[in-house]
Protein backbone atom coordinates (compact mmCIF):
# COMPACT_ATOMS: atom_id res chain seq x y z
CA UNK A 1 0.00 0.00 0.00
CA UNK A 2 2.70 2.26 1.18
CA UNK A 3 4.74 1.40 -2.26
CA UNK A 4 1.35 2.42 -4.19
CA UNK A 5 1.24 5.72 -2.60
CA UNK A 6 4.56 6.58 -3.07
CA UNK A 7 4.66 5.36 -6.68
CA UNK A 8 1.74 7.20 -7.44
CA UNK A 9 2.83 10.55 -6.01
CA UNK A 10 6.25 9.79 -8.11
CA UNK A 11 4.30 9.09 -11.15
CA UNK A 12 2.34 12.72 -10.63
CA UNK A 13 5.35 14.75 -9.45
CA UNK A 14 7.77 13.81 -12.77
CA UNK A 15 4.95 14.30 -15.05
CA UNK A 16 4.47 17.54 -13.70
CA UNK A 17 8.13 18.55 -13.54
CA UNK A 18 8.20 17.47 -17.62
CA UNK A 19 5.44 19.26 -18.49
CA UNK A 20 5.41 22.35 -16.38
CA UNK A 21 9.06 23.07 -16.36
CA UNK A 22 11.25 21.17 -18.64
CA UNK A 23 8.54 21.19 -22.07
CA UNK A 24 8.69 25.18 -21.27
CA UNK A 25 12.38 25.45 -21.00
CA UNK A 26 13.66 27.10 -24.01
CA UNK A 27 15.96 24.72 -25.65
CA UNK A 28 19.51 25.39 -25.90
CA UNK A 29 20.23 23.53 -28.54
CA UNK A 30 17.69 21.84 -31.54
CA UNK A 31 19.64 18.71 -29.97
CA UNK A 32 18.98 18.84 -26.95
CA UNK A 33 15.35 18.59 -25.17
CA UNK A 34 15.28 17.78 -21.18
CA UNK A 35 13.13 14.43 -20.66
CA UNK A 36 12.81 12.91 -17.10
CA UNK A 37 9.61 11.57 -16.90
CA UNK A 38 10.90 8.00 -17.53
CA UNK A 39 12.28 7.81 -14.03
CA UNK A 40 9.15 6.80 -12.92
CA UNK A 41 9.38 3.91 -14.16
CA UNK A 42 13.28 3.69 -13.38
CA UNK A 43 12.28 3.53 -9.79
CA UNK A 44 9.94 1.15 -9.70
CA UNK A 45 10.54 -1.97 -7.18
CA UNK A 46 12.90 -4.48 -8.37
CA UNK A 47 10.26 -7.04 -8.08
CA UNK A 48 7.48 -5.20 -10.64
CA UNK A 49 6.21 -7.81 -12.62
CA UNK A 50 7.13 -7.10 -16.67
CA UNK A 51 3.70 -7.04 -17.57
CA UNK A 52 2.82 -4.43 -15.09
CA UNK A 53 6.04 -2.30 -16.64
CA UNK A 54 4.90 -2.48 -19.69
CA UNK A 55 0.83 -1.46 -19.29
CA UNK A 56 2.72 1.59 -17.03
CA UNK A 57 5.00 2.30 -19.16
CA UNK A 58 2.62 2.49 -21.70
CA UNK A 59 0.18 4.56 -19.59
CA UNK A 60 2.76 7.05 -18.57
CA UNK A 61 4.08 7.48 -22.29
CA UNK A 62 0.29 8.30 -22.91
CA UNK A 63 -0.21 10.80 -20.62
CA UNK A 64 2.49 12.66 -21.51
CA UNK A 65 1.62 12.85 -25.26
CA UNK A 66 -1.93 13.73 -24.24
CA UNK A 67 -0.21 16.82 -23.10
CA UNK A 68 2.98 17.56 -25.89
CA UNK A 69 0.17 16.72 -28.65
CA UNK A 70 2.06 13.77 -29.74
CA UNK A 71 0.06 10.72 -29.56
CA UNK A 72 1.45 7.48 -29.37
CA UNK A 73 5.25 8.61 -29.81
CA UNK A 74 6.52 8.55 -26.16
CA UNK A 75 3.98 6.07 -25.28
CA UNK A 76 5.91 3.46 -28.04
CA UNK A 77 8.85 4.77 -26.09
CA UNK A 78 8.13 4.02 -22.65
CA UNK A 79 6.17 0.45 -23.44
CA UNK A 80 9.45 -0.30 -24.61
CA UNK A 81 11.32 0.94 -21.74
CA UNK A 82 9.23 -1.24 -19.19
CA UNK A 83 9.64 -4.18 -21.65
CA UNK A 84 13.18 -3.98 -21.33
CA UNK A 85 13.92 -2.74 -17.83
CA UNK A 86 13.75 -6.53 -16.55
CA UNK A 87 16.51 -7.87 -19.10
CA UNK A 88 18.58 -5.29 -18.11
CA UNK A 89 18.11 -5.82 -14.31
CA UNK A 90 18.36 -9.67 -14.47
CA UNK A 91 21.68 -8.82 -15.97
CA UNK A 92 23.14 -7.13 -13.52
CA UNK A 93 21.39 -8.55 -9.88
CA UNK A 94 21.01 -11.52 -8.23
CA UNK A 95 17.99 -14.08 -8.14
CA UNK A 96 17.13 -12.97 -4.53
CA UNK A 97 17.61 -8.72 -5.23
CA UNK A 98 15.87 -8.83 -8.83
CA UNK A 99 12.78 -10.25 -7.10
CA UNK A 100 12.38 -7.89 -3.89
CA UNK A 101 9.11 -5.85 -3.33
CA UNK A 102 9.78 -3.44 -1.06
CA UNK A 103 13.41 -2.26 -2.75
CA UNK A 104 14.23 0.37 -6.00
CA UNK A 105 16.89 0.56 -8.01
CA UNK A 106 19.38 3.25 -6.44
CA UNK A 107 23.09 3.89 -6.17
CA UNK A 108 22.40 2.47 -2.61
CA UNK A 109 20.49 -0.87 -3.65
CA UNK A 110 22.57 -1.61 -6.58
CA UNK A 111 26.26 0.42 -6.16
CA UNK A 112 27.44 3.19 -8.65
CA UNK A 113 28.41 0.82 -11.38
CA UNK A 114 25.81 -1.57 -12.00
CA UNK A 115 23.40 1.42 -11.58
CA UNK A 116 24.97 3.77 -14.09
CA UNK A 117 24.92 0.89 -16.54
CA UNK A 118 21.49 0.49 -15.15
CA UNK A 119 20.51 3.92 -16.09
CA UNK A 120 22.32 4.77 -19.40
CA UNK A 121 21.20 1.79 -21.55
CA UNK A 122 17.56 2.42 -20.64
CA UNK A 123 17.93 6.11 -20.99
CA UNK A 124 19.77 5.07 -24.23
CA UNK A 125 17.38 2.61 -25.57
CA UNK A 126 14.38 5.01 -24.57
CA UNK A 127 16.00 8.31 -26.77
CA UNK A 128 17.03 5.74 -29.82
CA UNK A 129 13.65 4.96 -29.85
CA UNK A 130 12.18 7.84 -29.45
CA UNK A 131 14.15 10.11 -31.97
CA UNK A 132 14.07 6.86 -34.37
CA UNK A 133 10.14 7.26 -34.65
CA UNK A 134 10.68 10.90 -35.17
CA UNK A 135 13.36 10.64 -37.49
CA UNK A 136 11.28 7.88 -39.24
CA UNK A 137 8.67 10.95 -40.16
CA UNK A 138 11.26 13.69 -41.24
CA UNK A 139 14.77 12.02 -41.94
CA UNK A 140 17.90 13.85 -41.23
CA UNK A 141 20.63 10.87 -40.54
CA UNK A 142 22.93 13.73 -39.20
CA UNK A 143 19.77 15.06 -36.53
CA UNK A 144 19.17 11.54 -35.67
CA UNK A 145 22.60 10.70 -33.83
CA UNK A 146 23.46 14.47 -32.66
CA UNK A 147 19.70 14.41 -31.05
CA UNK A 148 20.52 11.20 -29.27
CA UNK A 149 23.20 11.32 -27.71
CA UNK A 150 22.62 15.05 -26.79
CA UNK A 151 19.29 14.04 -25.60
CA UNK A 152 20.61 10.89 -23.61
CA UNK A 153 23.20 12.74 -21.75
CA UNK A 154 21.32 15.65 -20.89
CA UNK A 155 18.90 13.07 -19.24
CA UNK A 156 21.23 10.93 -17.64
CA UNK A 157 22.43 14.35 -15.82
CA UNK A 158 19.38 15.22 -14.87
CA UNK A 159 18.74 11.44 -13.65
CA UNK A 160 21.91 11.87 -11.76
CA UNK A 161 21.04 14.77 -10.05
CA UNK A 162 17.91 14.12 -8.91
CA UNK A 163 18.99 10.90 -7.95
CA UNK A 164 21.87 13.01 -5.59
CA UNK A 165 19.39 15.32 -4.38
CA UNK A 166 16.54 13.06 -2.97
CA UNK A 167 19.07 11.03 -1.25
CA UNK A 168 17.23 7.99 -1.37
CA UNK A 169 20.59 5.93 0.05
CA UNK A 170 19.29 6.83 3.50
CA UNK A 171 16.10 5.24 3.16
CA UNK A 172 17.16 2.16 1.29
CA UNK A 173 15.89 -0.51 4.27
CA UNK B 1 -12.96 -26.34 -36.29
CA UNK B 2 -9.97 -26.70 -34.21
CA UNK B 3 -9.08 -30.18 -32.90
CA UNK B 4 -8.91 -30.20 -29.28
CA UNK B 5 -4.93 -30.45 -29.52
CA UNK B 6 -4.63 -27.61 -31.61
CA UNK B 7 -6.75 -25.08 -30.00
CA UNK B 8 -5.06 -26.05 -26.44
CA UNK B 9 -1.82 -24.91 -28.12
CA UNK B 10 -2.78 -21.87 -29.21
CA UNK B 11 -4.09 -20.88 -25.94
CA UNK B 12 -0.64 -22.25 -24.68
CA UNK B 13 1.01 -20.39 -26.61
CA UNK B 14 -0.91 -17.06 -25.52
CA UNK B 15 -0.58 -17.92 -21.96
CA UNK B 16 3.44 -18.35 -22.40
CA UNK B 17 3.88 -15.06 -24.43
CA UNK B 18 1.26 -13.44 -23.08
CA UNK B 19 3.88 -10.92 -21.57
CA UNK B 20 5.52 -10.48 -25.04
CA UNK B 21 1.81 -10.14 -26.75
CA UNK B 22 0.68 -7.59 -24.79
CA UNK B 23 4.09 -5.46 -25.24
CA UNK B 24 3.61 -6.46 -29.07
CA UNK B 25 0.33 -4.98 -28.98
CA UNK B 26 0.79 -1.71 -27.13
CA UNK B 27 3.36 -1.21 -29.66
CA UNK B 28 1.22 -1.62 -32.36
CA UNK B 29 -1.36 0.58 -30.86
CA UNK B 30 1.18 3.40 -30.43
CA UNK B 31 2.67 3.68 -33.74
CA UNK B 32 -1.00 3.15 -35.50
CA UNK B 33 -1.86 6.18 -32.88
CA UNK B 34 1.28 7.94 -34.32
CA UNK B 35 1.14 7.47 -38.00
CA UNK B 36 -2.89 8.23 -38.59
CA UNK B 37 -2.73 11.58 -35.80
CA UNK B 38 -4.25 14.12 -38.25
CA UNK B 39 -7.07 11.62 -39.25
CA UNK B 40 -8.29 9.51 -36.46
CA UNK B 41 -7.21 10.79 -33.58
CA UNK B 42 -8.88 14.27 -34.03
CA UNK B 43 -12.29 12.44 -34.64
CA UNK B 44 -11.83 10.00 -31.38
CA UNK B 45 -9.68 11.28 -29.07
CA UNK B 46 -8.86 14.36 -29.83
CA UNK B 47 -12.60 16.72 -28.00
CA UNK B 48 -12.34 15.10 -24.83
CA UNK B 49 -8.58 14.74 -24.25
CA UNK B 50 -8.51 18.61 -25.30
CA UNK B 51 -10.29 19.74 -23.11
CA UNK B 52 -9.58 17.68 -19.72
CA UNK B 53 -5.81 18.39 -20.86
CA UNK B 54 -6.73 22.69 -21.97
CA UNK B 55 -7.93 22.61 -18.24
CA UNK B 56 -4.81 21.82 -16.24
CA UNK B 57 -2.85 23.82 -18.52
CA UNK B 58 -5.13 26.83 -17.73
CA UNK B 59 -4.47 25.81 -14.10
CA UNK B 60 -1.21 25.88 -14.75
CA UNK B 61 -1.06 28.99 -16.91
CA UNK B 62 -2.62 30.63 -14.32
CA UNK B 63 0.47 30.71 -12.22
CA UNK B 64 2.85 31.82 -15.24
CA UNK B 65 0.76 34.28 -16.09
CA UNK B 66 1.36 36.29 -13.29
CA UNK B 67 5.27 35.96 -13.70
CA UNK B 68 4.52 37.20 -16.84
CA UNK B 69 2.79 40.30 -16.27
CA UNK B 70 5.74 42.58 -16.77
CA UNK B 71 5.97 41.78 -20.23
CA UNK B 72 2.82 41.53 -20.85
CA UNK B 73 2.47 45.21 -19.33
CA UNK B 74 4.99 46.46 -21.98
CA UNK B 75 3.24 44.66 -24.85
CA UNK B 76 -0.17 46.07 -23.68
CA UNK B 77 1.49 49.48 -23.97
CA UNK B 78 3.11 49.68 -27.12
CA UNK B 79 0.45 48.17 -28.78
CA UNK B 80 -1.84 51.29 -27.41
CA UNK B 81 0.64 53.59 -28.91
CA UNK B 82 0.26 51.73 -31.75
CA UNK B 83 -3.49 51.71 -31.92
CA UNK B 84 -4.21 55.15 -30.64
CA UNK B 85 -1.68 56.52 -33.82
CA UNK B 86 -4.29 54.96 -36.34
CA UNK B 87 -7.61 56.96 -34.25
CA UNK B 88 -9.75 59.44 -36.31
CA UNK B 89 -8.56 62.46 -34.64
CA UNK B 90 -5.34 61.94 -35.99
CA UNK B 91 -6.17 62.97 -39.37
CA UNK B 92 -7.19 66.09 -40.40
CA UNK B 93 -9.18 65.55 -43.50
CA UNK B 94 -9.92 62.91 -46.42
CA UNK B 95 -6.75 62.87 -48.65
CA UNK B 96 -7.70 61.29 -51.90
CA UNK B 97 -4.18 61.00 -53.00
CA UNK B 98 -3.13 58.53 -49.89
CA UNK B 99 -3.11 54.91 -50.15
CA UNK B 100 -6.12 52.76 -49.05
CA UNK B 101 -5.44 51.02 -45.70
CA UNK B 102 -4.59 47.83 -45.95
CA UNK B 103 -7.41 46.27 -43.51
CA UNK B 104 -10.31 47.81 -45.89
CA UNK B 105 -11.68 47.53 -49.06
CA UNK B 106 -13.66 50.20 -50.39
CA UNK B 107 -16.61 49.59 -52.07
CA UNK B 108 -17.61 52.99 -53.52
CA UNK B 109 -15.66 56.13 -51.97
CA UNK B 110 -17.88 56.32 -49.09
CA UNK B 111 -18.86 53.02 -48.06
CA UNK B 112 -15.82 50.42 -46.41
CA UNK B 113 -16.69 46.91 -45.89
CA UNK B 114 -14.51 45.34 -43.61
CA UNK B 115 -12.64 42.61 -44.88
CA UNK B 116 -10.74 41.06 -41.71
CA UNK B 117 -11.58 40.71 -38.08
CA UNK B 118 -9.58 40.27 -34.82
CA UNK B 119 -10.59 39.04 -31.95
CA UNK B 120 -7.83 37.90 -29.01
CA UNK B 121 -7.25 34.81 -27.50
CA UNK B 122 -5.27 33.92 -24.63
CA UNK B 123 -2.67 31.09 -25.17
CA UNK B 124 -2.85 27.89 -22.38
CA UNK B 125 -0.50 25.52 -24.54
CA UNK B 126 2.85 26.03 -26.16
CA UNK B 127 5.39 23.64 -27.10
CA UNK B 128 8.76 24.82 -29.26
CA UNK B 129 11.16 21.62 -28.68
CA UNK B 130 9.65 19.41 -31.00
CA UNK B 131 9.29 18.92 -34.73
CA UNK B 132 5.78 19.45 -34.86
CA UNK B 133 4.89 22.07 -32.46
CA UNK B 134 1.28 23.22 -31.53
CA UNK B 135 -0.14 25.97 -29.40
CA UNK B 136 -3.40 25.77 -27.67
CA UNK B 137 -5.57 28.72 -27.00
CA UNK B 138 -9.01 29.34 -24.98
CA UNK B 139 -11.18 30.50 -27.95
CA UNK B 140 -13.27 28.23 -29.49
CA UNK B 141 -16.17 27.57 -31.99
CA UNK B 142 -18.42 29.48 -29.32
CA UNK B 143 -16.21 32.22 -29.69
CA UNK B 144 -16.44 32.46 -33.20
CA UNK B 145 -13.18 30.37 -34.47
CA UNK B 146 -12.79 28.45 -37.06
CA UNK B 147 -10.42 26.22 -39.03
CA UNK B 148 -7.94 28.12 -40.77
CA UNK B 149 -7.85 31.58 -39.32
CA UNK B 150 -4.64 32.87 -39.10
CA UNK B 151 -2.64 33.78 -35.38
CA UNK B 152 -0.85 36.73 -34.72
CA UNK B 153 1.39 38.03 -32.06
CA UNK B 154 0.58 41.17 -30.27
CA UNK B 155 3.47 42.99 -32.00
CA UNK B 156 1.80 41.97 -35.25
CA UNK B 157 4.19 39.11 -36.51
CA UNK B 158 2.69 35.92 -37.46
CA UNK B 159 2.11 32.95 -35.19
CA UNK B 160 0.54 30.38 -37.21
CA UNK B 161 -2.59 29.15 -38.48
CA UNK B 162 -5.87 27.50 -36.47
CA UNK B 163 -6.31 23.49 -37.36
CA UNK B 164 -8.85 22.49 -34.70
CA UNK B 165 -11.51 23.64 -32.64
CA UNK B 166 -13.45 22.46 -30.12
CA UNK B 167 -15.92 24.14 -27.84
CA UNK B 168 -13.88 26.00 -25.86
CA UNK B 169 -10.41 25.38 -27.02
CA UNK B 170 -8.65 25.76 -30.27
CA UNK B 171 -5.20 24.33 -31.22
CA UNK B 172 -3.10 26.12 -33.48
CA UNK B 173 -0.08 24.74 -35.51
CA UNK B 174 2.41 27.25 -35.34
CA UNK B 175 5.22 28.01 -38.02
CA UNK B 176 7.47 26.07 -36.32
CA UNK B 177 5.63 22.87 -37.69
CA UNK B 178 7.25 20.87 -40.43
CA UNK B 179 4.23 21.03 -42.43
CA UNK B 180 3.46 24.57 -41.97
CA UNK B 181 3.65 26.74 -45.34
CA UNK B 182 3.01 29.76 -45.27
CA UNK B 183 3.31 32.71 -48.44
CA UNK B 184 5.68 35.05 -48.36
CA UNK B 185 7.76 37.91 -49.92
CA UNK B 186 10.98 39.86 -49.70
CA UNK B 187 9.96 43.64 -48.18
CA UNK B 188 12.73 45.11 -50.97
CA UNK B 189 11.21 43.57 -54.14
CA UNK B 190 7.85 41.65 -53.51
CA UNK B 191 9.07 38.63 -55.08
CA UNK B 192 7.18 35.69 -53.12
CA UNK B 193 8.31 32.45 -51.37
CA UNK B 194 6.73 30.43 -49.15
CA UNK B 195 8.01 30.63 -45.06
CA UNK B 196 8.84 26.79 -43.46
CA UNK B 197 10.53 25.57 -41.17
CA UNK B 198 13.64 22.98 -41.35
CA UNK B 199 12.59 21.42 -37.58
CA UNK B 200 16.13 22.94 -36.26
CA UNK B 201 16.41 26.40 -34.87
CA UNK B 202 12.77 27.53 -33.28
CA UNK B 203 14.49 31.01 -34.00
CA UNK B 204 15.26 30.60 -37.72
CA UNK B 205 12.87 29.89 -40.56
CA UNK B 206 13.36 28.88 -43.72
CA UNK B 207 12.16 30.98 -46.90
CA UNK B 208 12.03 28.77 -50.08
CA UNK B 209 11.14 29.51 -53.72
CA UNK B 210 12.20 32.89 -53.92
CA UNK B 211 13.31 33.85 -57.73
CA UNK B 212 17.07 33.91 -58.61
CA UNK B 213 16.05 37.51 -59.95
CA UNK B 214 15.63 38.70 -56.68
CA UNK B 215 18.70 40.42 -54.99
CA UNK B 216 17.64 39.80 -51.12
CA UNK B 217 20.49 41.01 -48.53
CA UNK B 218 21.30 40.27 -45.26
CA UNK B 219 18.45 42.27 -42.92
CA UNK B 220 16.26 42.74 -45.70
CA UNK B 221 12.56 42.45 -44.02
CA UNK B 222 10.44 39.33 -45.03
CA UNK B 223 6.57 40.04 -44.77
CA UNK B 224 3.39 38.33 -45.48
CA UNK B 225 2.12 38.18 -49.50
CA UNK B 226 -1.12 39.23 -50.63
CA UNK B 227 -1.71 35.92 -51.76
CA UNK B 228 -2.23 34.03 -48.86
CA UNK B 229 -5.60 33.37 -47.89
CA UNK B 230 -5.68 34.10 -44.29
CA UNK B 231 -3.31 36.02 -43.43
CA UNK B 232 -3.49 40.14 -44.27
CA UNK B 233 -0.82 40.84 -46.51
CA UNK B 234 2.26 42.70 -45.24
CA UNK B 235 2.53 41.49 -41.93
CA UNK B 236 6.04 40.96 -40.34
CA UNK B 237 7.84 37.65 -40.38
CA UNK B 238 11.76 38.42 -40.28
CA UNK B 239 14.63 39.36 -41.06
CA UNK B 240 17.16 37.48 -43.39
CA UNK B 241 20.07 35.99 -41.76
CA UNK B 242 21.72 34.56 -44.80
CA UNK B 243 20.91 33.26 -48.27
CA UNK B 244 22.16 29.66 -49.92
CA UNK B 245 22.88 29.04 -53.45
CA UNK B 246 21.72 25.89 -54.89
CA UNK B 247 23.50 25.84 -58.73
CA UNK B 248 21.15 22.65 -59.19
CA UNK B 249 17.39 25.50 -59.15
CA UNK B 250 16.80 28.75 -60.38
CA UNK B 251 15.60 29.19 -57.08
CA UNK B 252 17.50 30.71 -53.68
CA UNK B 253 17.04 29.55 -50.30
CA UNK B 254 16.87 32.15 -47.18
CA UNK B 255 17.50 31.44 -43.81
CA UNK B 256 15.08 34.19 -41.56
CA UNK B 257 15.26 34.85 -38.24
CA UNK B 258 11.57 34.82 -36.82
CA UNK B 259 10.10 38.16 -35.58
CA UNK B 260 7.80 36.54 -33.00
CA UNK B 261 9.00 34.99 -30.18
CA UNK B 262 7.73 31.53 -29.56
CA UNK B 263 9.14 31.19 -26.33
CA UNK B 264 6.80 33.77 -24.03
CA UNK B 265 3.79 34.07 -26.01
CA UNK B 266 0.88 35.04 -23.88
CA UNK B 267 -2.09 36.33 -25.84
CA UNK B 268 -2.31 36.34 -29.68
CA UNK B 269 -4.69 37.93 -32.33
CA UNK B 270 -6.76 35.41 -34.46
CA UNK B 271 -7.52 37.39 -38.14
CA UNK B 272 -10.71 35.81 -39.73
CA UNK B 273 -10.75 36.63 -43.20
CA UNK B 274 -14.80 37.33 -43.80
CA UNK B 275 -13.58 36.79 -47.91
CA UNK B 276 -11.49 33.42 -47.23
CA UNK B 277 -14.25 30.78 -48.42
CA UNK B 278 -14.78 33.11 -51.44
CA UNK B 279 -11.27 32.76 -52.68
CA UNK B 280 -10.52 30.11 -51.68
CA UNK B 281 -13.58 28.22 -53.71
CA UNK B 282 -12.19 30.10 -57.13
CA UNK B 283 -8.76 28.92 -56.68
CA UNK B 284 -9.93 25.66 -56.34
CA UNK B 285 -12.24 25.49 -59.41
CA UNK B 286 -10.26 24.45 -62.55
CA UNK B 287 -11.94 26.66 -65.53
CA UNK B 288 -14.31 24.15 -68.33
CA UNK B 289 -13.24 25.62 -71.23
CA UNK B 290 -9.50 24.59 -70.32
Amino acid sequence: MNNLIKNTARFVLFLAIQIIILNEVPPLHQFITPYLYFIFLLWLPFGTKRITLTLLGFITGYTLDLFMNTPGLHAAACTLLGYFRPTILNLLLAQELSEEVNREPSIGSMGWGPYAFYTFSLTFLHHFYLVLLEWLQFGNFGYFLGKVIGTSLVSILLIFIVELAMNRRKIKR
Amino acid sequence: MFKGGALKNIIGFIRQNFTFLSFLILQIVSLVMLSSYNKTYETFFGGWSNQVTGNINKNYNAWSYFFNLKNTNAQLIAENTALRNQLGQNFVAIDSSKKLGTLVLRKDSLEKIRKFFYYPAKVVGNTFTLQKNYITIERGSLQGVKKDMAAISPEGSIVGVVVEVNDNYSKIMSLLHRNSKVSAMLKRDKIAGSIEWDGEDPSVLVLKNISKSAAPKIGDSVLTSPYSSNFPAQLMIGKVTSVIKDPSTNYLTLNVKSTTNFYNLEYIYLVENRRMADQQNVEKNEPKNE
